[in-house]
């Protein structure tokens, strides 16, 4: 990056530091290293296969991490608090099985079916949140047993069978518009949308403030008036809300209601914020960053299927990537000191 | 302590006039990943979609389909979900490859009624889908399928077992794979009407995965729970070698007769070896190499293959018993997979 004449000895409050220029303000934004990494790859393939530079493509690209990406976004919240969610892809799951469930079998109408699965979520959200912060145990530890308790729950309630005839509510955001000459999935705007909220949310109002004030310091937090604990159980149900908004995601773009499904999703969804630049010690990152992230994920899939090669080369090179991306970000903290 | 990053709103409308410049790219794009599958170079390309890379039986099943890909001379890509199971993960290769334009797609379905959906939107734009090895719920929905007959490899190892017990009275273990997933209960049931017994006369039923430790585990309990087992079937040989190392720590395995379904060459060695009794083997080269074949023929000619072909399965044993037909395992070697 930079080479900032800063002593790494003291950390300075940041009045003191040398106003950046713009340059080095871009090289210090933890999204540059991603968006360029994201840049680097489309063209790469743009080059290597003529199918990959188009609409229709991309907008594939975007209903191919719809799903993961809503999850990306609660587990970025969870993160920046300097705490993990493993839960996420399990919570998920339950939340799906709920929804198709209810809806299938009549017992709920859709709409209602649908809002208690975010109500589900929301809820599991809220427990780890509880067990985090009042008794207080690790986030690791708490999300952990989450898992197995969401795990166990969708295979139960499910009966271990995929449920099929879905009403149409529920499998609304997977049907398509067209734009130009290109279909786009209803569930990518939402998507979208949900990381641009979460990314005005987080950068402009005192509720994100506090946010990053917590990450890197519970402490000092508490101490400048932050009510630390009714915000990191605040942040652990919004993200558990979001968990639900990926499942009704999920369900729409596989048309049913799936035991299986999200059981690598947490850490695909920690793989997205990490290489979106998002530092695992909290305090640090963004919404914005975990998009460029995901995408980054789902380009390299798609452009190497494009190519022919197998997928685990895919796995390969996220690895190598998820390695590289913690390295910046851990370079980058010592110039930012 | 370091610097809060303030996230400048120039830097919010850079996100947003990115996300608008995506957009318009998008709508002016030529579409051609929602078109209907043509194929740019004038080679014919064939996708095949595995549940997993790393089991035997689809990386057998990949070579199987590479070399039927080479004789053809038409482009094969490969790709797999991440577990077995996982089904999203099969959606988005299905969708990849119908957009890098092939010709027709062969899948090993993880989850025989969430792909669905997916298959029929590949099937709207022109592309061939075949299944390979496990039959989609409705069978319907692919346009051929490709597949060991499972009912009748778990008959043919009961019909062994049977003959084998001569008569002595039966008591059954049954390491199976997972619940509702329609191999495994296919097998399962086979074996028992192989067997002519019902789920009342197994002692012990638990569910492996597969999976060689997870079998042992199994297989341990059960000896807990029934001591006097003396016939196990098991899913696949894996399964049974962990089957196998739980009784031989026992001192049981001598009396104790292990019955599999599979035919890799591990297993086919375990039979030899006089580890497992008996294997109905499975022959995944020749599911691949059909399913490139039948892609190859639509391509040509527009014809598309349909129904369901049986790729044959066959018993392997050493210890022939009167009445069931059986190869022995020097057959079972020279034609094994993995």
């Amino acid at each position: 990056m930079t080479a900032t004449s800063t002593p790494p000895s003291t950390s300075k409050p940041y009045a003191e530091l040398k106003a950046p220029t713009t340059v080095r303000r871009l090289l210090t934004q933890p999204t540059t290293g991603p968006l360029a990494a994201l840049l680097l790859a489309c063209a790469f393939f743009s080059v290597s296969t003529d199918q990959f530079l188009t609409g229709g493509n991309f907008s594939l690209i975007v209903q191919q991490v719809m799903v993961v990406g809503t999850l990306a976004i609660g587990q970025t919240l969870i993160i920046l608090t300097a705490g993990i969610d493993l839960s996420c892809g399990a919570v998920m799951a339950f939340g799906s099985i709920v929804i198709a469930k209810m809806a299938a079998e009549g017992t709920l109408p859709p709409l209602v079916a649908i809002a208690l699965g975010l109500v589900v979520c929301g809820g599991f959200g809220l427990l780890n949140g509880a067990l985090v912060q009042k008794i207080p145990l690790p986030p690791f530890i708490v999300t952990l047993g989450m898992l197995n308790v969401a795990f166990a729950l969708t295979h139960i309630y499910s009966e271990e069978q995929t449920v099929t005839n879905l009403p149409g509510p529920l499998t609304a955001l997977g049907q398509t518009f067209p734009l130009g000459h290109t279909d786009i999935t209803y569930g990518s705007l939402v998507t979208i949308a949900l990381f641009l909220l979460l990314a005005y949310a987080l950068s402009n109002t005192g509720w994100g403030r506090h946010v990053y004030a917590l990450g890197n310091s519970p402490e000092a937090a508490r101490l400048n008036g932050i009510r630390t604990s009714r915000l990191t159980i605040g942040v652990y149900t919004v993200a558990g809300l979001l968990y639900g908004i990926a499942a009704l995601l999920l369900i729409s773009r596989t048309g049913v209601g799936d035991p299986q499904a999200g059981q690598t999703d947490n850490l695909d969804s920690i793989t997205a914020v990490v290489l979106g630049g998002t530092s695992l010690f909290g305090g640090r990152g963004s919404v914005l960053g975990t998009f460029i992230g995901v995408l980054i994920v789902g380009v390299f899939r798609n452009g190497l299927q494009l190519m022919g090669v197998a997928s685990i080369y895919q796995t390969l090179i996220t690895g190598v990537l998820v390695i590289l991306a913690v390295t910046v970000d851990q370079i980058s903290r010592k110039k930012a000191r | 302590m370091s610097r809060i990053p303030r996230l400048p709103s120039s830097l919010l409308r850079a996100a947003a006039c990115t996300g608008i410049a995506a957009l318009t790219l998008t709508a002016c794009g030529s579409g051609s990943g929602s078109g209907t599958a043509s194929t740019g170079s004038g080679s014919v390309k064939v996708g095949l979609i595995t549940k997993t890379d790393t089991n035997p039986f689809f990386v057998k099943m990949k070579e199987g389909a590479e070399k039927a890909a080479k004789e053809n001379g038409v482009e094969l890509s490969t790709a797999a979900g991440k577990f077995d199971g996982d089904n999203a993960g099969q959606v988005t290769a299905i969708e990849n490859m119908v957009a890098s334009g092939v010709k027709g797609i062969l899948i090993t379905p993880s989850d025989s009624k969430a792909i669905v959906p997916a298959i029929e939107k590949a099937k709207a734009k022109g592309v061939l889908v075949i299944a390979l090895d496990t039959p989609t719920e409705p069978e319907s929905a692919v346009d051929a399928l490709f597949a060991t007959d499972n009912l009748k490899a778990g008959e043919l190892i009961g019909e062994y077992a049977k003959a084998a017990m001569k008569g002595k009275s039966a008591k059954i273990a049954a390491l199976d794979l997972a619940p509702g997933v329609s191999v495994g209960v296919q097998r399962h049931n086979g074996f028992l009407k192989g067997f002519g017994a019902t789920d009342k006369d197994v002692v012990c039923a638990q569910d492996t995965g597969g999976d060689q430790a997870k079998g042992q585990t199994a297989m341990e309990n059960c000896l807990q729970k029934a001591p006097d087992i003396n016939v196990v079937y098991t899913i696949n040989e894996p399964a049974a070698l962990g089957a196998y190392t739980a009784l031989k720590a026992q001192g049981r395995e001598k009396d104790v007769l292990i019955v599999s379904v599979d035919g890799g060459c591990t297993g086919t060695q375990a039979v030899k070896d006089g580890k497992i009794a008996a294997t109905s083997q499975q022959y995944p080269l020749k599911m691949a190499a059909e399913g490139v074949k039948a892609v190859v023929t639509y391509a040509k000619d527009g014809k598309k293959a349909s129904g369901y072909t049986d790729t044959g399965v066959t018993l392997i044993t050493d210890k022939a018993q009167d009445g069931v037909t059986s190869k022995d395992t020097a057959y079972g070697l020279d034609n094994c997979w993995g």
